[in-house]
């Protein structure tokens, strides 16, 4: 059993889970990611690692709240524990001495973004982080980047801090600062990934990618994690998660994402509620 | 004097009346993850094991990889002595209740039998499951003395069937065991591959109890290559052996693989036996209700596939390229599944998937195979016929055709040898890699196997190690 550490919604729906795994917080990089279940019945979920203590033996995950595991992750106490944290899974990112490096982050991926950041500046590369978000409210660890970062921009879909608009936007905000980045790292949630490389493919700048395809065990048994890079199917627990973002399918990637939508609804429909429960089954 | 002729008269005439095992029939049981086979009730097991004459040179024995005393557990069965029968099998074989159900044992112990040629050999594999069950139904388990502990430390990777033998032989010899798994049950594919109906997770999960109270500390949700590396956990343990098992699934390269509704038979199988799918949403992992869904290959874990299917209220069809009698699952398994409605489509071979504006697969083109001159294995060579090709519909593909070792702990392990398809390379005898103080055996070593070589040359590998322990 793994213990839960700290639990908290960080903004609206984003929650912070740290737990007890000396295991994983061992051998932790960044761009790896964890297998957790939130309770015996449930199903394995794959959540990168947003920050690590070895010493203390901590893994921090941050996660949307968007279906029936996070939802159940979310309602943890401190002090409880989960059956599963399993890891650290996947490759890490790579990092090296590039130049200038854009860390591109929304959604869960700011978070997973940050290890990713102090890593790139610890290797003496210049650090521009941008976080895109809907609006300025869902920004989580700005300080925390701040501080790993030469420069931090932001793009909000309201306007409210930084550039209006998405990510389509980085041709005219990098030609606004003057920059040219040596290599664009973008994570979060899939559209961010695919539009962020559709835009860097023209200006031809290397764009790596951490996928997020539905996983079960993560350790390239199952292959339910297959993408298709350049033609080629790679499982993305084992040879990824980070890819080359110009070469991936990513329609094929958002279609495979969809595979459970129909079942995922059904235990969000079923109340957990002892009285909801024998009132449904009128009793 | 009596005639030695007459005396030869009057033995017991040979009784080679097999007794049957009783079975959930057909149409009850494709609805039900209930086990198929029920077991034999005691009387009945006794009337089977008073039909083995007692081979004084037993064949038997010589083809089973554990050579457990066939004639002595089933003579003890014969005289009701049942707690001697059992005491006999441990000598040889720490998983009985797994064996008699998935040993192939029409290939090995019976396939030698004397009686074989008149069609009566004994039912082994049924007598070892009969005495297995037997003690479970007992309640409570004997746990056998340990030797004096001896203060080293091994460590075992994987906790599939070679894993578990390695760690229930060597923590009896007095050393401290741990298991490191990947996954969050102990057993492999005992667990996560083989379905309920076939073999209940609640007999694995016995034995796996039975291991926890001998002692052996069980460590699941650790995946040696990333939590640890091999060369780590020997600064800690004095010998390592790897059991990590064949676990990468083979595709065929078949355009339109990633259609959704194509899956692997592991996932197909992992979702419903490690996750519990057929219980969603009690248990949380969804899985789809598929109305046709069409496996390729013809081998057991195929069965697996196409009868875990059909009790899920779908259209089930095996998709084989050769015919009936190449199909390599065992016998019984083929039986049971058209008996229980899986319909074969031989000679056939898929070339493309289809998809519907969605992304799911629809369709899938296929080709009429005929058999050709036989090839390296002796199974005659399916040749495609040209212009054969025809569509069927589906709404989901299994594709069930095999697996390798994953790569990750040879990547991971500096020194250790692999050979081909990324099986790690032993000393047959010893079963000893080319790493210092590292051990490996079953589907590791062999490539996809059977339980019992698994068990059998994990056996082989923990007498080397006690060796090199004690040495
Ligand atoms: C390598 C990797 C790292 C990830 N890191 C993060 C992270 O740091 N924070 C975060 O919020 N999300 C992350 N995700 C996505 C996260 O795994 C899904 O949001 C989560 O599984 C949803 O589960 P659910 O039961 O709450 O929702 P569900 O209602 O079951 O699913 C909602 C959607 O999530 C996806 N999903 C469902 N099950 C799985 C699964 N077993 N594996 C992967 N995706 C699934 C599907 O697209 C689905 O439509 C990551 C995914 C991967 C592959
Ligand atoms: C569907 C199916 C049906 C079958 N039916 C039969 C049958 O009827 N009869 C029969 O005799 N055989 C059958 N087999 C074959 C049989 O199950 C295998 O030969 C046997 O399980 C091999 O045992 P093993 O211990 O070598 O490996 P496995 O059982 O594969 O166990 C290996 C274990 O190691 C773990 N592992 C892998 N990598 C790591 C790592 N890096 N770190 C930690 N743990 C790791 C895995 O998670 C797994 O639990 C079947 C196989 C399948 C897939
Ligand atoms: S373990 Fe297998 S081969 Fe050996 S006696 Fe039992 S059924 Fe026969
Ligand atoms: S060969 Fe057959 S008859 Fe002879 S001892 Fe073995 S099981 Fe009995
Ligand atoms: S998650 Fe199973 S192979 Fe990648």
């Amino acid at each position: 059993m793994f213990k839960v550490v700290a639990s908290r919604m960080i903004v609206p729906n984003m929650h912070l889970l740290t737990l007890e795994a000396p295991n994983v917080a061992r051998e932790a990089q960044p761009g790896q990611f964890v297998i957790l279940r939130a309770e015996e019945e449930g199903e394995r979920i794959p959540l990168s690692i947003a920050d690590w203590d070895a010493d203390l033996g901590t893994v921090t995950v941050i996660f949307m709240n968007v279906g029936s595991t996070t939802n159940r992750l979310a309602a943890l106490q401190r002090e409880t524990s989960i059956p599963t944290v399993v890891g650290p899974l996947g490759n890490a990112t790579e990092i090296e001495k590039y130049g200038t490096v854009l860390c591109v982050g929304g959604c869960y991926g700011i978070g997973s973004m940050f290890p990713i950041a102090r890593a790139l500046k610890e290797k003496g590369n210049r650090v521009i982080t941008l976080v895109e978000g809907r609006s300025s409210y869902l920004f989580y660890w700005e300080e925390r980047l701040k501080a790993v970062s030469d420069k931090t921009i932001q793009i909000t879909r309201d306007g409210t801090k930084g550039y209006q608009g998405h990510i389509s936007r980085l041709p005219d905000i990098l030609k606004d600062i003057d920059e040219k980045p040596d290599r664009v790292i973008i994570n979060g949630c899939t559209f961010l990934m695919k539009r962020g490389s559709d835009v860097t493919r023209p200006m031809e700048i290397d764009t790596w990618v951490s996928l997020n395809p539905i996983m079960i065990d993560g350790t390239g048994m199952c292959g339910v994690c297959r993408v298709s890079i350049g033609g080629e199917t790679k499982f993305a627990c084992v040879d990824g998660p980070d890819f080359d973002g110009h070469q991936v399918n990513w329609d094929e990637l958002l279609q495979r994402r969809k595979t459970y939508m129909t079942e995922e609804v059904v235990p969000l429909r079923t109340s957990r509620c002892e009285e909801h429960r024998l009132r449904a089954q009128g009793k | 004097m009596v005639d030695p002729k007459k005396k030869k008269k009057k033995k017991k005439p040979l009784d080679l009346n097999r007794r049957a095992m009783p079975k959930q029939a057909p149409e009850v049981r494709s609805h039900n993850f209930g086990e198929v086979a029920l077991g034999y009730p005691a009387a009945l097991a006794i009337e089977e094991a008073k039909r083995c004459i007692q081979c004084p040179k037993p064949k038997c024995v010589d083809n089973c990889p554990v050579e457990i005393n066939i004639p002595g557990f089933i003579k003890a069965i014969a005289e009701g002595d049942f707690a001697r029968g059992i005491q006999i099998m441990k000598e040889k074989n720490c998983l009985p209740a797994v064996c008699g159900r998935v040993c192939p044992q029409e290939e090995q112990c019976e396939e030698v039998c004397v009686l074989v040629k008149k069609e009566g050999q004994i039912a082994v594999g049924r007598l070892e499951r009969f005495i297995a069950d037997w003690e479970a139904e007992q309640g409570k388990i004997e746990i056998p003395k340990k030797a004096p502990k001896t203060g080293k430390k091994v460590a075992v990777v994987g906790g599939g069937p070679a894993g578990l033998t390695v760690a229930g032989d060597l923590i009896q010899l007095g050393h401290e065991v741990t298991i490191f798994e990947a996954l969050h049950k102990m057993g492999g594919v005992l667990i996560y591959g083989i379905p309920e109906f076939r073999l209940p997770k609640a007999i694995v999960q016995r034995e796996v109890d039975y291991l926890g109270a001998l002692g052996v500390e069980l460590v699941t949700d650790f995946v040696v290559g990333k939590t640890r590396t091999v060369d780590s956990i020997l600064d800690e343990y004095d010998v390592v052996f790897v059991g990590s098992g064949a676990g990468l699934p083979w595709f065929m390269d078949v355009p339109g693989e990633n259609l959704n509704g194509v899956y692997s038979a592991n996932e197909y199988l992992t979702r419903m036996n490690l996750m519990k799918g057929f219980l969603f949403p009690e248990y949380h992992t969804p899985i789809k209700e598929h109305k046709r869904v069409m496996v390729m290959g013809g081998g057991n874990v195929a069965m697996d596939c196409a009868r875990t299917a059909l009790r899920l209220g779908a259209e089930s069809r095996i998709i084989y390229r050769r015919s009936r009698s190449e199909l390599p699952a065992r016998l019984e398994e083929i039986e049971n599944a058209e008996e229980e409605g899986v319909i074969f489509d031989f000679l056939t071979n898929p070339v493309k998937y289809i998809g519907d504006e969605n992304g799911w697969v629809k369709e899938i083109e296929c080709l009429r195979m005929e058999l050709g001159e036989p090839d390296s294995s002796g199974r005659r060579r399916p040749v495609p016929m040209e212009g054969s090709n025809f569509i069927m519909p589906a709404d989901a593909v299994v594709c069930a055709i095999g697996n390798s070792p994953n790569p990750l702990i040879a990547a991971t392990t500096p020194g250790l040898e692999t050979g081909r398809g990324g099986t790690i390379k032993v000393d047959p005898e010893t079963m000893k890699t080319s790493k210092d103080r590292v051990w490996a055996a079953g589907d590791v070593v062999t490539g996809a196997a059977t339980v019992i070589l698994a068990m059998g040359e994990g056996r082989k590998a923990a007498r080397s190690m006690h060796q090199f322990l004690t040495a």
